[in-house]
């Protein structure tokens, strides 16, 4: 299989004899460009930052957890490509304004992170930096960096890659199939049928989305990733669309884009999902990734559920839904046979009482402690349905049940004081692990129910709200 | 003047556009190794059988190496040759080294390392603090007591006392570099390339693992990706194992370690137990302290011993204790070698005396500022006044060790940014909002620092230099200390472009070389600037003063009439540019060339006795945090922190303040969302960025106001300039006593917050204050 893509404005290809090879390593083994920089190999610190793009826009990704083959069709611009020593790009001139480096080796991943936002538009510096960790500098100087480049122009090597890619139709070039040398074989399907077809003649082979976890298995447990399928050129997956009472959402849809659907529909979720990981993994991430990956922690599913989400399933032509929380059938387990995959989910498209809080020792960048979903409807000012989902408090992201039995009938803005007994004790037992506590996710979680009837209330209950 | 200037690091523009090389950039020759330690899978117990077969079988596989393969030394200990580089038939900790695979890919070498079979009869492991005293396992044979007064009358006889409990976690580095290390053979010798804070103990170590004598090895460090002491002896391993690697094959050889393997294998920050029993008077005056230091070592002494002593030498920190006892227990667990990390028991000593203050303060009803500042050292009265008290200072002014402290400063300081950060209007304006609040709770609290300078093992406060002036005036220098990005090299440039009259960009400071500047301390302490550059001072003044006296012989005039300044040199009515001057002082045959050497004066320590001077100076600083927490999650966020700090006369001040900055996160994150947490077989279970949380951007503190002290240091520094790599962080424990202000502004009783502050452990005091 031939990948082609542009690296640094260059047509590149790449024979694909191994499909477990990393971004990262071919940049710096095989390219001897050393600038990005291998800090975790697992996607949480962002010092190998480079920038892919495609029709869809640019965007700041890790190139420690992409596999090659993801590259297909696509544009690649590393440090190395956005400035140069006669003319570096704004973010770099102000990272050296203003002291935005010490040891220097997160630098060239922050310099990239940054000239994406830069690129995009955006503002919000600490939100574009959330995957990049820096320990010298406390940050300060970066951001001053960050907002000192920002009325800066986008210097024109930005804006290449958009241009290349319209005018070469790089997309369209085949990669060769699944054909040749390949050992084991590697498929890039187009479109949802084509998956569906390979996956009915391969059912064990191993479905690649955003690879943001799968990565790992790679770079940490050093498995090779054995048949691959992946699957990020199937754009029939990644459409959202939505009904008068549904939106449904293609398995493929990144979790950026995600994002930015649930902005209007679905505010809550929205803000839950800007603390999915950082932007380079939202960029990759796909929603049925983070549902089929099966993780008792993920952060979609608890809203999803409370949502009253259901998944699409195919094989072949065979289609079936079954709702999210029935999917799950215990830990890492799913109802899912082999050669079946997720092809989209439907969930409610309104919600006005839906809200989503999850708890971890960070912000940003951090896997759940416990993630909490609540979405009660109310008539006459009494609940009528309730939907409360937790994550991090079972085998597999769950309802609560006897919590939404006790509640209804109950008054909405009374809930915390009211009668109800608010104890979960009788649908959740917790474990204890390095994330915190079971009685620590215990009394965090009933207290969530505490928060969900005073942010209803309109009291403010997230220091993220808090100025000094 | 270059000295003072706002000066970009000298890397500035290499970082950015990603071409400064780290050792794992560089080419390396065609042929290189690379090399992956097998680690012990418990945390105890005897090897009975290793059946490395699958091992040697694996693809790529070159070598693979056991103890008994090594030829000569053993051992990458950094001071009780008690730390082999490969086990020898028992292994002390989960993570331990047992053999080394030699492979020509650093995937290959990985993937090999997986594979080997060792069977072990295991050992009882002692994991913790209690598990080390029950067994009475620890290093010195019994605990260190220092005594000062009678702590034990003082406490019995005072108004009130104050008994607790309190527990510092440890601190991963993550440096953003990992471990890293590059062996390349030479004639008769080994050239390594080390990720280092201490180049001349890479240089013993490999030499003694090589059967060399130290000339035979040159080691050099360019930079380094971070270090905060984590590299000053955990790369002795993977330079030991190319050097050994690269000599048994004749080719060069690379380690750098995946960076679980990184966190599995390393030490990190000591973990304390503090016991404090202290005892004040009706108006808040402290009479007598008695602490108690548990100090959880790991597996082996490294540094251990002297981070034990400073943790003791800052139990004071700001403040005057007429009688104190110290009992510190420094014990051996089965656990990583706990090592060196910025501040070096530091911030531990320091969090257990102002733990005390934030304790007396609650139990007593005294604002905790106000409790503070009647118990400062007194001050030295403004930089004007002598540098030493006389002969019949007052009681008041001497630590528990014995060290008279003749500059204190916090009064003043504290005064100040009491005002600039106004706090007192702040802290009246959130009792308010707090009391209009029921589900968020804010917390402010000022805490000041004292940290004492200098290495307590008095024979390493010195420092070499090699300076180099080339016949077209450009200047080379080397000196002893390395870069991890604290700026080090700006400002040795800095000063030399000062001496010469120059500017800086006629400076290029060479990368750290053992074969250039000889037996040199580990860049620590906050050292590096105070030694390195005092020694590059010197051997740039011997230079100028020869040309200078060349000078005034061609343009007949006297040597004290020749000034270096603005790249010019002046001499009478004649000037004459550097390179000029240079050129003609390398034609009359003038040695252009010059060594410096510094040594700290004046220090004095007995560590057994724990009396003396074992510092030159104190470096000061106080800082304002703000918090907010959720009293329903335990979630919490810094809003703004504020603060003061004295650099003495700034070398540089735009690095002055990014060590600052950068100091308080670090220091931070240490209190509040890094937790490292061992299971029950004495896994580490958070050994990777994913599961281990160290401040992220939008952690930073939102409003962040540093500034510098203004004045010069007492003492004769360079260019009268303080220490800063270490002091800042431990400005951070303010953040942690604003979190408790704001669990005590839940309820009646003493919260008692813990440490770090994670969102569980603020739920905790939170239900402590309101006593659910």
């Amino acid at each position: 299989m031939q990948i082609t893509f542009l690296l640094n404005g260059e047509t590149t290809q790449y024979s694909l004899s191994d499909a477990s090879v990393t971004l990262l390593d071919w940049l710096r083994e095989y390219r001897g460009l050393t600038g990005s920089k291998e800090a975790c190999r697992e996607g949480d610190c962002g010092a190998c930052t480079v920038m892919l793009s495609d029709a869809t826009g640019s965007r700041a990704i890790n190139a420690c957890i992409t596999l090659m083959a993801q590259l297909h069709g696509k544009a690649l611009r590393t440090v190395e490509g956005i400035g140069n020593s006669a003319a570096p790009h704004p973010v770099q001139q102000a990272l050296i304004d203003q002291h935005g480096s010490q040891c220097g080796f997160c630098t060239p991943g922050i310099a990239v992170a940054l000239a994406a936002a830069h690129l995009n538009g955006e503002h919000d510096h600490d939100a574009a930096l959330a995957g990049n960790l820096c320990r010298c500098t406390g940050y300060a100087p970066i951001i001053r960096a960050a907002e000192s480049a920002a009325a800066q122009p986008v210097p024109d090597c930005m804006h290449e890659d958009a241009k290349a890619l319209a005018a070469t139709a790089l997309a369209q070039i085949s990669s060769g199939g699944c054909g040749g040398a390949d050992s084991p074989p590697a498929y890039l399907p187009e479109n949802a049928d084509d998956l569906a077809a390979w996956l009915l003649a391969q059912p064990s082979s191993t479905l690649v989305a955003g690879g943001t976890d799968l990565g790992l298995a790679v770079t940490k447990a050093l498995k090779p990733l054995g048949e691959a399928v992946f699957l990020h050129r199937c754009a029939d997956l990644q459409q959202v669309t939505t009904s008068a009472d549904e939106i449904r959402i293609g398995a493929g849809v990144s979790i950026a884009q995600l994002l930015r659907a649930m902005a209007k529909p679905h505010p809550a979720f929205a803000a839950l999902l800007k603390r999915f990981a950082s932007p380079q993994i939202r960029a990759m991430a796909t929603l049925g990734g983070n549902i089929a990956n099966g993780s008792p922690i993920a952060d979609a599913p608890p809203v999803l559920i409370a949502l009253g989400a259901r998944v699409h399933l195919r094989r072949g032509d065979v289609r079936r839904q079954v709702a999210l929380e029935d999917f799950y059938l215990g830990y890492r387990k799913q109802d899912r046979t082999p050669g079946e995959f997720i092809e989209a989910v439907t969930i409610a498209a309104r919600a006005p009482n839906l809200r989503a809080y999850k708890l971890s020792k960070r912000f940003d960048q951090d896997i759940s402690t416990l993630c909490a979903a609540f979405n009660l409807s109310a008539k006459a000012g009494r609940i009528s349905e309730a939907r409360v989902a937790f994550g991090g408090m079972a085998a597999v992201p769950a309802r609560a049940r006897k919590l939404e039995a006790a509640l209804i009938g109950q008054p909405l803005d009374d809930i915390a004081e009211g009668a109800v007994s608010l104890s979960l004790g009788e649908d959740f037992a917790p474990i204890s692990d390095f994330r915190g506590s079971a009685a620590y996710r215990m009394q965090a979680a009933e207290n969530l129910i505490i928060r969900y009837a005073r942010d209803l209330a309109g009291e403010a209950v997230s220091v993220l709200e808090v100025a000094s | 003047m270059s000295v003072g200037a706002p000066l970009a690091h000298d890397s500035a523009a290499g970082h950015v556009l990603g071409s400064a090389r780290y050792i794992d950039d560089l080419p390396t020759p065609a042929g290189t190794l690379h090399l992956a330690f097998g680690l012990s899978s418990i945390a105890h117990g005897t090897i009975t059988r290793m059946d490395l077969s699958a091992v040697r079988a694996a693809p790529g596989v070159v070598a693979v190496l056991v103890a008994t393969d090594l030829p000569y030394a053993n051992d990458v200990a950094a001071a009780a040759a008690d730390e082999p580089l490969l086990a020898t038939g028992v292994v002390h900790y989960l993570g331990q080294p047992v053999f080394l695979v030699v492979a020509d890919s650093h995937l290959a070498a990985r993937r090999a390392a997986r594979l080997g079979q060792i069977d072990y009869v295991e050992l009882p492991a002692i994991l913790t603090i209690d598990q080390a005293l029950a067994a009475g396992s620890r290093y010195e044979g019994g605990p260190v007591v220092w005594a000062n007064g009678d702590a034990g009358a003082a406490i019995a006889g005072a108004a009130h006392l104050v008994e607790g409990v309190f527990e510092t976690g440890a601190q991963e580095h993550f440096y953003l570099e990992g471990q890293v290390a590059l062996a390349l053979p030479a004639e008769a010798g080994m050239v390594v390339q080390s990720s280092s804070q201490h180049p001349s103990e890479i240089q013993h170590k490999v030499a003694a693992a090589l059967g060399y004598p130290f000339h035979a090895v040159r080691v050099e460090v360019r930079r380094m990706g971070g270090g905060f002491g984590g590299k000053e002896s955990q790369g002795n391993a993977l330079a030991v194992a190319c050097a050994v690697g690269a000599k048994a094959s004749g080719r060069a050889c690379k380690m750098r370690y995946d960076r679980d393997d990184d966190m599995t294998i390393t030490g990190k920050r000591h973990d304390f137990r503090i016991r404090y029993r202290a005892g004040f008077d009706a108006h808040g005056r402290i009479l007598g302290v008695d602490f108690v230091h548990m100090v959880r070592c790991g597996w082996s002494q490294d540094l251990s011993l002297p981070v034990a002593d400073r943790a003791m030498l800052h139990a004071d920190n700001a403040y005057f204790i007429p009688a104190m006892r110290i009992e510190s227990h420094r014990l051996r667990t089965h656990t990583q070698s706990a090592t060196a990390f910025r501040g070096f028991g530091g911030p531990q000593g320091m969090a257990g005396i102002e733990r005390v203050m934030e304790h007396a303060a609650h139990l007593l009803g005294i604002d905790a500022l106000e409790l503070r500042r009647r118990n400062f050292y007194t001050e030295a009265g403004g930089p004007s006044a002598p540098p030493h008290p006389p002969e019949d200072i007052s009681l008041k002014q001497c630590t528990h060790y014995g060290q008279p402290v003749v500059d204190f400063e916090l009064g003043a300081l504290v005064d100040e940014i009491e005002k600039s950060a106004d706090f007192e209007a702040r802290r009246q304006e959130i009792a308010v909002w707090n009391s209009s609040n029921r589900t968020l709770k804010r917390g402010i609290a000022l805490t000041p620092v004292k940290f004492g300078i200098s290495f307590t093992l008095t024979h390493l406060n010195q420092a070499g230099a090699l300076v180099q002036v080339y016949a077209d005036g450009s200047v080379g220098l080397s000196h002893g200390g390395t870069e991890m990005g604290q700026g080090l090299h700006r400002k040795i440039g800095q000063v030399a472009a000062a001496a010469f009259g120059i500017d800086i960009e006629a400076v290029r400071v060479e990368a750290t070389d053992t074969s250039k500047v000889p037996n040199t301390s580990a860049t620590a302490a906050s050292s590096g600037a105070d030694l390195n550059g005092m020694a590059v001072k010197l051997a740039c003044d011997t230079i100028r003063e020869r040309i200078a006296a060349h000078i005034a012989l061609v343009a007949g005039v006297g040597p004290p009439e020749v000034h270096f300044e603005g790249g010019q040199v002046f001499a009478g009515e004649r000037a004459f540019s550097f390179a000029e001057a240079v050129a003609s002082a390398y034609l009359a045959r003038i040695s252009l060339s010059a060594t410096g050497f510094y040594a700290t004066p004046e220090l004095e320590w007995d560590r057994k006795a724990g009396r003396g001077r074992p510092f030159y100076y104190f470096a000061y600083g106080a800082a304002v945090s703000e918090v907010v927490i959720d009293t329903l999650s335990g979630e919490n966020r810094i809003l703004r922190a504020d603060i003061l700090h004295d650099v003495g006369a700034s070398l540089n001040p735009a690095i002055d303040i990014g060590q600052i900055e950068g100091g308080y996160v670090q220091g931070a994150g240490w209190l509040t969302t890094e937790e490292l947490v061992w299971n029950d077989a004495g896994r580490l279970l958070t050994h990777a960025p994913s599961t281990y949380k160290i401040p992220a951007a939008s952690d930073r503190p939102r409003l962040f106001n540093v500034a510098l002290w203004p004045g010069g240091n007492r003492e004769a520094t360079i260019h009268r300039s303080k220490a800063v790599g270490e002091p800042p962080l431990m400005l951070a424990l303010s953040v942690h006593q604003a979190l408790g202000a704001a669990c005590a502004a839940c309820g009646p009783n003493w919260p008692g917050l813990a440490a770090p502050a994670t969102p569980e452990a603020v739920l905790a005091a939170v239900m402590r204050a309101r006593g659910a």
